[in-house]
């Protein structure tokens, strides 16, 4: 189903990549001609100086003109194509279907959507013609009227794009005239690009906010927030049928968090002591060659995609670890948090060891210079004066770090496991938030049933939880900044 | 700390302080450190090796990581293949001439089967019992008779007579190979027999080992000798393709704005507090964004290049703009005032000469917001990038997945041989990210020379 709607975009989407191309090309053509268009107002090339401005600046407002109406009614043409076209069609098929409910409708609709992308018209003719079955005839004849709505509606919107260009265009051209300000108007037109720019980060962040909230409040209705909250049974799997046992499913959410909590602070445990010491050691002791190879080289640690890592916990460390721990006589689970914690811990190293670096030689050199002055070794004035003089520095990228660790999800989806154990043995198997999430949401499924929504409603956690590390970590470097500047 | 001269007695207590031991009071000063020297040399020279050692340690683990995927990822890079006598026999074969049409359609599998029976048999002597026949014909890929099919649509002299055609061994009959074991013993899912027989195959120089072309020209594939990254590679290119034209002039676009236009009001730093957390919401978030909005609500087809590209570009648009508002900001003010003092608008000083002195800091930024989306695979999962797709996406809007989900996707499958297929994708994929980030830094030190030199 899901196949067969890409594939009927995608003929559209040809049409409409087409459509840009050529859109692209007047655009071009308009630049020329605003340059023309002026210099004719101008009385030839000979007087271009009693313009008011550059003949070039009359060419970039008409392809200004020219391109953004026209994509603009092409997008908007586009959004709403698919929902015109489908009440045509809908009115066009015989009543009883028409009674249909709305799934029916949809998987019918969708039935001849695949018809009309995967067959010719002539194919589609030969069947009505030959067929003696009523509702095949139906469906086909269906199709095809699809087919032709679909041809009319791209006529129609190459049409309506290139007359809003030319339009756009000649109505602009018109009014050229000497003191005309085509510098202040395609200004204008490029700040607006500039601050509507600027303002897709906001649209994004309401777009997240607007996501996870709805779906949660969807998920709420059917779940009591303090069941989620406070439950200790994680079981998503709802039975197909009412009737049978275990149908309900139970979302309590605690074995989620206290396993993403074990594997982050197992993740810290290994990334904080090594980050904090390679900060100070690069900053304080080492010589500039070894500087200069050592950022890079742990630089490399932080470009590794996290699926890489994930690879590696499952395939490398997590059998180590078990193999370790059944010489020492432990029970060792084949995906243990140890496993997944240690990785993930390597992972952040050079994010811990780089931003601690920062708040390290962000501290006045005066201060270190006094200490060591005064007789102390290297290793005293580190320890007694640049790190309690950096610690809210420190702090911050502590809690980036741990921001991080709970949001991180590859690691976790290869090399933790599925089922939700409460406990804190590292060698224990637990899950995560993230694994979760991506549990649920994998694979097909219907939108609406709770086991979906409830990946929104951890999505929710998890964003909240993020947000807040991250404006704690800001606080706490903002006032570190008060301190010293 | 004002008098220098009425400082002795503060240095005396911090550094006796600092000595954090417990000496008797009978020593002076002077002598208490002296003699707590030794062991704080001592405590420096400690502190400095667990440094040097937190250095080498994460070295140690580059290396490991490196070397681990590494020694994986080399099995993948060949694979054997077997050399059978076909016998292209017209009742076997089902057709009675070697016209086009009966080639194409012709029974190649018994063909196949067949003739690898007459092979063995006539070496034992003995008629092969059912057993035997299943376990033989599992030695040889399930592309074996496509192979035969294409080789006798190529030469068609060959029908009706016998050929020696190469064809791919299974990936099992594969992995024992690499494995070294000794020949004719049982190895992992490979019985004695099936081993003797391989062991026969190779003492007639019938097995070769060839360089795994198909790796790069094939697409997924549930058999692991046949599966290849083409697929996933073009889903990629698609995917990148997508964010870069995306992200890049949305990213540069805001970052001008806010350097040079915005008015410093709540509004503005609304806008940057948003940046920054964007910077830092995990990236899964994102993914849940584009299932629940791009896809659900636009109606845009799941596991598109498009809708991938779309959160991707959501996702790096945070890293683009702060590093490109970094390079606008480190711009001199002298470059602005001199040409704002010629009479240059605010927008020409922007884009005339601004814009191209904060390029080199821009471009870089661009790459390593490129080379995160590059590598993410979280995001792409809840989009439906997860699915196993045979074909090679052809454009933005076609069913596709990208390589850091392809190596999800074998990482978690069963056969051995994809162990080797998945370190060998990431291989490649570390390879795309070394000569993505190699080449930020030529293009940056190239245009830092050109601005040098104007």
């Amino acid at each position: 189903m899901c196949f067969n709607f890409a594939l009927n975009i995608g003929l559209k989407n040809m049409n409409t990549s087409l459509l840009f191309a050529v859109l692209l090309c007047l655009t071009l053509i308009s630049y020329w001609i605003g340059i023309k268009r002026s210099l004719k107002v101008a009385g030839g090339s000979e007087h271009r100086k009693d313009l008011t401005c550059l003949p070039e600046q009359f060419g970039l407002l008409t392809a200004l003109v020219c391109g953004l109406p026209a994509v603009i009614t092409l997008l908007i043409f586009n959004s709403a194509e698919q929902v015109v076209i489908e009440q045509l069609l809908t009115s066009t098929l015989t009543t009883n279907i028409q009674a249909l409910s709305s799934i029916d409708l949809g998987l019918y609709l969708n039935n001849i959507r695949s018809l009309a992308s995967s067959e010719t018209s002539q194919a589609l003719l030969l069947v009505i013609n030959t067929s003696s079955d009523i509702t095949t005839q139906n469906q086909y004849q269906a199709a095809l009227t699809l087919q032709s709505l679909n041809q009319q509606a791209t006529w129609l919107k190459t049409a309506l794009v290139l007359v809003v260009a030319v339009v756009s265009v000649t109505l602009l051209v018109r009014k050229f005239s000497l003191t005309y300000k085509a510098r202040q108007k395609s200004e204008r037109i490029v700040r607006g690009l500039l601050v509507a720019s600027s303002g897709v980060a906001i649209l994004t962040t309401f777009g997240i906010v607007i996501s996870v909230l709805f779906e949660s409040i969807h998920f709420f209705n059917s779940v009591p927030v303090a069941d989620f909250m406070f439950g200790t049974q994680w079981s998503p799997q709802t039975a197909m049928r009412s009737d049978q046992v275990g149908s309900s499913g139970s979302f309590g959410a605690i074995p989620l968090f206290a396993g993403t909590m074990l594997i982050t602070f197992i993740a810290m445990l290994l990334a904080v002591p090594v980050g904090l010491m390679i900060a100070i050691y690069l900053s304080q002791y080492a010589s500039s060659k070894l500087r200069a190879f050592a950022k890079p080289m742990l630089e490399v640690l932080a470009g590794i995609p996290t699926v890489v890592y994930g690879f590696f916990a499952a395939l490398t460390v997590a059998p180590i670890i078990r193999n370790m721990g059944e010489s020492l006589g432990l029970s060792v689970a084949s995906e243990s948090a140890l496993a997944a914690g240690l990785v993930m811990g390597t992972m952040i190293i050079p994010f811990v060891s780089s931003l601690s670096e920062d708040a390290i030689s962000a501290v006045p050199n005066t201060l270190k210079e006094a200490s060591l002055g005064m007789g102390a070794t290297r290793s005293e004035t580190v320890v007694k004066v640049l790190l309690p003089a950096a610690l809210p520095g420190i702090v911050g990228a502590i809690l980036l770090a741990v921001s991080r660790a709970i949001g991180e999800t590859m690691i976790v989806v290869m090399a933790a496991g599925m089922a939700a154990n409460l406990t804190a043995n590292p060698l224990d198997s637990v899950t995560t938030v993230t694994v979760q999430i991506v549990t649920l949401l994998t694979g097909d499924q219907e939108f609406d049933s709770p086991k979906t929504l409830a990946a929104f409603a951890l999505g929710l956690m998890l964003f909240i939880t993020t947000l807040g590390l991250n404006i704690l970590a800001l606080k706490v470097v903002q006032k570190y900044r008060e301190q010293y500047d | 700390m004002t008098n220098p001269l009425t400082s002795t007695t503060p240095v005396k207590k911090s550094a006796a302080s600092m000595t954090n031991t417990s000496l008797s009071t009978t020593h002076s000063t002077t002598e208490k450190v002296t003699l707590s020297l030794k062991k704080r040399h001592q405590k420096e020279k400690v502190f400095k090796r667990i440094g040097l050692f937190a250095v080498l340690f994460g070295f140690m683990l580059v290396v490991i990581l490196i070397s681990d995927i590494g020694s994986k990822a080399l099995p993948a890079f060949h694979q054997h293949w077997v050399k059978l006598d076909i016998n292209y026999q017209t009742n076997w074969l089902k057709i009675d001439n070697a016209s086009e049409q009966n080639l194409k359609t012709a029974n190649y599998r018994t063909v196949l089967k067949k003739s690898i029976y007459q092979m063995f048999s006539s070496e034992s002597g003995a008629k092969l019992s059912r057993k035997d026949k299943s376990q033989l014909f599992k030695l040889f890929s399930t592309n074996a008779e496509f192979t035969i099919k294409d080789y006798l649509i190529e030469s068609p002299k060959y029908f009706n007579t016998q050929a020696s055609v190469w064809v791919r061994l299974d990936d099992d009959v594969d992995s024992y190979l690499k494995e070294e074991f000794a020949p004719g013993d049982a190895g992992l899912r490979m019985s004695k027999q099936q081993a003797q027989w391989i062991a026969t195959l190779s003492n007639e120089d019938r097995i070769e080992s060839r360089f795994n072309f198909s790796f790069f020209t094939a697409s997924d594939s549930r058999e692991p000798e046949l599966a290849g990254i083409r697929g996933a590679l073009t889903g990629t290119l698609l995917t990148m393709f997508v964010t870069l034209l995306l992200s890049f002039p949305l990213g540069v676009a805001g970052a001008l704005y806010l350097e040079e236009f915005a008015p410093k009001n709540r509004w503005t730093d609304f806008i940057e507090i948003n940046i920054n957390n964007l910077a830092a919401v995990p990236s899964i978030i994102f993914g849940l964004l584009g299932l629940a909005i791009i896809i659900n609500l636009f109606g845009l087809p799941r596991s598109a290049p498009l809708v991938g590209g779309i959160v991707l570009t959501l996702m790096t648009l945070p890293t683009i703009i702060i590093a490109s508002r970094a390079a606008i900001k480190a711009v001199p003010p002298s470059l602005r005032e001199a040409a704002l003092g010629v009479g240059a608008s605010k927008m020409q000083v922007t884009f005339s000469h601004v814009l191209p002195q904060a390029m080199p800091g821009i471009i870089t930024g661009g790459i390593i917001g490129v080379a995160q989306a590059l590598g993410e695979t979280a995001p792409l999962l809840m989009i439906g990038m997860v699915a196993f797709i045979v074909d090679v996406p052809t454009s933005i809007v076609d069913s596709a997945t990208v390589l850091p989900v392809q190596i999800f996707l074998w990482a978690d499958s069963p056969e051995r041989a994809f162990l080797a297929k998945t370190s060998a994708a990431i291989l490649v994929l570390l390879a795309l990210l070394l000569v993505i980030n190699v080449s930020a830094t030529l293009l940056r030190t190239k245009f830092e020379k050109k601005q040098a030199r104007t």
